[in-house]
């Protein structure tokens, strides 16, 4: 089986964001960036599946600036086999939004012919969530979102809900799995294997070269703060208490 | 994997030691492999520094520095020079004549030091040198000799409860022929390798102080760049005999970026002190408010500098490596800059190690890939003469007694800096002695009574937590605490003897918090806790805590502060 893995470069989980000055972006200057969570759980579900020997090759594709492919080299050193990097300065946290990179995805996966395609849930940037879903449409094959479980054997996958998990299965394979957070914990990339990665291969190629539209048809108009918190009041009683939440804050 | 050259930390020594030593292999086509560990998670993600910096090593480094593309940022010109003494309300500017000569800048930069050492990190990158971020070196590797061989990385995936969890790996071990260390002031396994090799037999303690620094980001209309200002006096200083050394620095950088800062001698006495607060609440002073205002705070962080000077520099070289940078103690105290002689220690490592690791071809391990067990850790001493005789011991020597002469008071401190600047310049024959390490000055609490400190506004001072988060620090917490109590101490810290005798001076002169004392909710006794996942990293508790009960052990690799603009 051959697995195709997802991996974006976003702002490091840890980083406190502001707002650019212009307000049309976050400010991504100096900032640090690193793979996002879900995606480094969609990468181990797949190094996993090799060393159980249920797939025989795993293909890391990223779609980003020249930096991102330190987040593909991440990925190989954790153990895919080879990469690919589509090249793009278009902001990936808002300017290439789900429906391009799904696009785009669909392309490499016409090129690869892989048998699964393991996506993050969502981004930690756009927090979209959308990608998955709408590359399984492009593709016009099975999606199981929100994998808590993937069994290639009984071709099932439970899935995360609001009240708890289900599951599903799925007819065939091809299909598009996005891993949510107890799908597993990702491993560490060693030192040995990041010094074997540097051997493994990266094909890079310009996005836009691959004929496909990336308009969005969205522009962000605006980003900005939420506003502060305010501090907290004491009230004396519990009459204070109901007189603030019904005539203060109007919830009652 | 074998290295002829294994530097540990990619600090402005660490890298300047790569860089030289691969254009030594370029001119002399002779290659050599060499591997740069950093355990940030990105090179520069430790780096902090005021910064005034003085270009000569850069210039001997990169000498066409100026004209390169992509040159080093390295472009605020100082353009104007105070120096203020201040009083709870107003000031008295010192004129600038009357200053020793360290203490003037022209010629030199406002810089962030943290992208200067990225800069550098990716000329590194260029020279095909490997730098590994996110890796920290956990143990100094010993031959049967007791040579030094190499560094281990730390194992990581071991839960809080010392437990190997299933992402459990071991670290890898890494021998070189000759190993550096630039981890910094009071590097970790710098500290190890000092005791194991007597590097210290003979010379003074170090001594050290506590910086804690802040970025702002000003209006640029009121963005002065090139200034440059250092204040004594208030707050910490409230008299002209205090013994508490320490000032502040306010730099402005362009385009509008204000870099902001507090420095204390670790050698104060009152336990009640607070570094953090008293930088918090200088901010307040009107000469100092001024620069912030219609400002955004948007870094913190803190580390700690060496202040010992020339005579407490270890011995530089020991079989199989040498120190480096401030793991050595280079910095300039009364010109507080440490970064030009730290480049260029680096860069002399460099030159007295190249010629001693390509003299017998077959011992190259860029070639052969492996150590050959026929070449014996060499020391080279060569390393240790040419400091001696280069620009870094001069300057250094010229002010090796000022630093001791704050003991006096400040201003016989400074009266004394003076005079050895215009007149001595260090050819004086007497040596002040200054035999205490820090943790033994502090005096106990009984002596003094509790500062009491302003509490923060939200628009100039801030409180500790809240800046913390601006230092970006992150430890993956599921690991055990890498401060770690010294064993034979342990009942010291049963017996709460630092809370009893010292005030628990470990709240106030940590920068992040992390050592706190709880009350146990059964028995009401206090019980020290220990928050490691604050951790910035800047050594403080290692050096201060009464009896340095606190060994400071490096945490699991990419975790720590993520500082960009420091």
């Amino acid at each position: 089986m051959r697995v195709l893995v997802g991996v974006k470069r976003v702002v490091d989980y840890a980083v406190k964001v502001r707002v650019a000055a212009d307000k049309k972006a976050v400010d991504l200057a100096n900032v640090k960036m690193s793979m996002n969570p879900f995606c480094e759980i969609a990468v181990e579900e797949a190094v996993r599946l090799k060393e159980a020997k249920k797939a025989t090759e795993i293909i890391a594709v990223s779609i980003g600036p020249k930096a991102a492919a330190e987040t593909i080299r991440t990925a190989l050193a954790m153990g895919c086999d080879r990469g690919i990097h589509l090249t793009t300065d278009a902001r990936t946290d808002q300017e290439l939004g789900p429906n391009s990179v799904a696009k785009l995805l669909a392309k490499v996966v016409e090129e690869e012919s892989p048998d699964a395609i393991i996506l993050g849930k969502q981004s930690i940037d756009g927090d979209f969530g959308c990608t998955g879903a709408m590359l399984a449409e492009h593709l016009k094959i099975p999606q199981c979102t929100f994998a808590a479980t993937i069994d290639f054997d009984a071709k099932t996958v439970e899935r995360e809900t609001d009240t708890g998990t289900e599951v599903v299965s799925f007819p065939s394979l091809p299909a598009v799995f996005t891993a949510d957070l107890r799908l597993n914990e990702p491993r560490y990339a060693t030192l040995p294997n990041i010094m074997k990665a540097k051997k493994k291969k990266i094909d890079t190629k310009a996005a836009d070269s691959l004929g496909v539209e990336l308009n969005e048809g969205n522009t962000v108009l605006e980003v900005f703060e939420p506003p502060p918190r305010e501090a907290g009041i004491f009230v004396d009683d519990v009459d204070g208490l109901v007189d603030k939440l019904k005539n203060e804050a109007g919830v009652l | 994997m074998p290295y002829d050259v294994l530097i540990v930390g990619a600090g402005p020594a660490g890298l300047a030691a790569a860089i030289r030593l691969k254009q030594l292999a370029i001119e002399n086509e002779k290659d050599i492999s060499i591997c740069v560990l950093e355990k940030g998670a990105e090179v520069g993600s430790h780096i902090l520094s005021g910064n005034v910096f003085e270009p000569r090593a850069l210039d001997e480094l990169f000498p066409d520095w100026r004209s390169m593309d992509d040159r080093p940022p390295v472009d605020t010109s100082v353009k104007e020079d105070k120096f203020l003494a201040l009083t709870e309300t107003g000031s008295v500017e010192i004129p600038n004549f009357l200053l020793p000569s360290q203490l003037h800048n022209d010629g030199n930069y406002i810089i962030s030091l943290n992208q200067l050492v990225r800069w550098m990190g990716t000329k590194a990158e260029e020279l095909e040198i490997e730098v590994f971020a996110g890796f920290a070196a956990s143990e100094v590797l010993y031959d049967e000799e007791g040579a030094v061989k190499g560094i281990a990385t730390r194992d990581v995936g071991i839960g809080k409860d010392g437990v190997p969890k299933a992402t459990f790996e071991r670290g890898m071990e890494l021998r070189a022929r000759q190993t550096l260390f630039a981890e910094g002031a009071r590097g970790s396994c710098s500290e190890e390798v000092m005791e194991k090799f007597n590097l210290r037999d003979g010379v003074q303690p170090q001594t050290y102080g506590i910086g804690v620094k802040e970025v702002w980001e000003i209006p640029e209309e009121n963005c002065n760049p090139g200034f440059v200002q250092h204040t004594l006096g208030w707050p910490l200083q409230h008299g002209p005999l205090d013994q508490t050394f320490g000032g502040s620095f306010l730099y402005h950088m362009a385009p509008n970026t204000i870099l902001i800062g507090f420095v204390i001698g670790l050698d104060y006495e009152n336990p009640y002190i607070n570094p953090y607060r008293e930088f918090q609440r200088w901010k307040h002073h009107p000469e100092i408010s001024k620069h912030l205002e219609g400002g955004e705070c948007v870094s913190y962080g803190a580390r700690v500098l060496n202040e010992g000077g020339f005579h407490a520099i270890p011995k530089l070289t020991f079989p199989g490596g040498a120190l480096i940078g401030c793991s050595a103690g280079f910095l300039n105290s009364v010109k507080i800059k440490g970064s030009h002689t730290a480049i260029k220690s680096g860069m002399v490592a460099a030159e007295a190690l190249y010629p001693k690791l390509v003299e017998k071809e077959e011992f190259i391990c860029c070639e052969s890939y492996e150590i050959s067990e026929d070449e014996k850790p060499q020391e080279v001493v060569e390393y240790q003469t040419a400091m001696e005789e280069s620009w870094v011991y001069d300057e250094l020597k010229e002010v090796r007694n000022c630093h001791a002469a704050f003991h006096w008071g400040f201003l016989p401190g400074l009266a004394y800096s003076g005079l050895a600047a215009h007149i001595l310049k260090g050819k004086e024959p007497w040596t002040l002695e200054n035999p205490t390490p820090d943790s033994a000055k502090t005096k106990p609490a009984d002596q003094y009574s509790e500062i009491v400190y302003p509490k923060p506004d939200g628009v100039f001072s801030f409180d500790l937590l809240t800046n913390l988060a601006r230092s970006g620090t992150a430890h993956n917490d599921d690991q055990p605490a890498h401060l770690r109590i010294k064993y034979s101490l342990k009942s010291l810290v049963d017996s709460n003897e630092s809370l009893k005798t010292y005030a628990g001076p470990e709240q106030r002169f940590c920068p992040a918090g992390v050592y706190e004392y709880h009350e146990d909710s059964a028995s009401g006794d206090k019980k020290l806790v220990i928050n490691a996942q604050n951790c910035v990293h800047c050594k403080c508790c290692s050096i201060k805590m009464p009896h340095e009960y606190i060994k400071w052990t490096v945490p699991e690799g990419a975790g720590g502060p993520n500082y960009a603009m420091m």
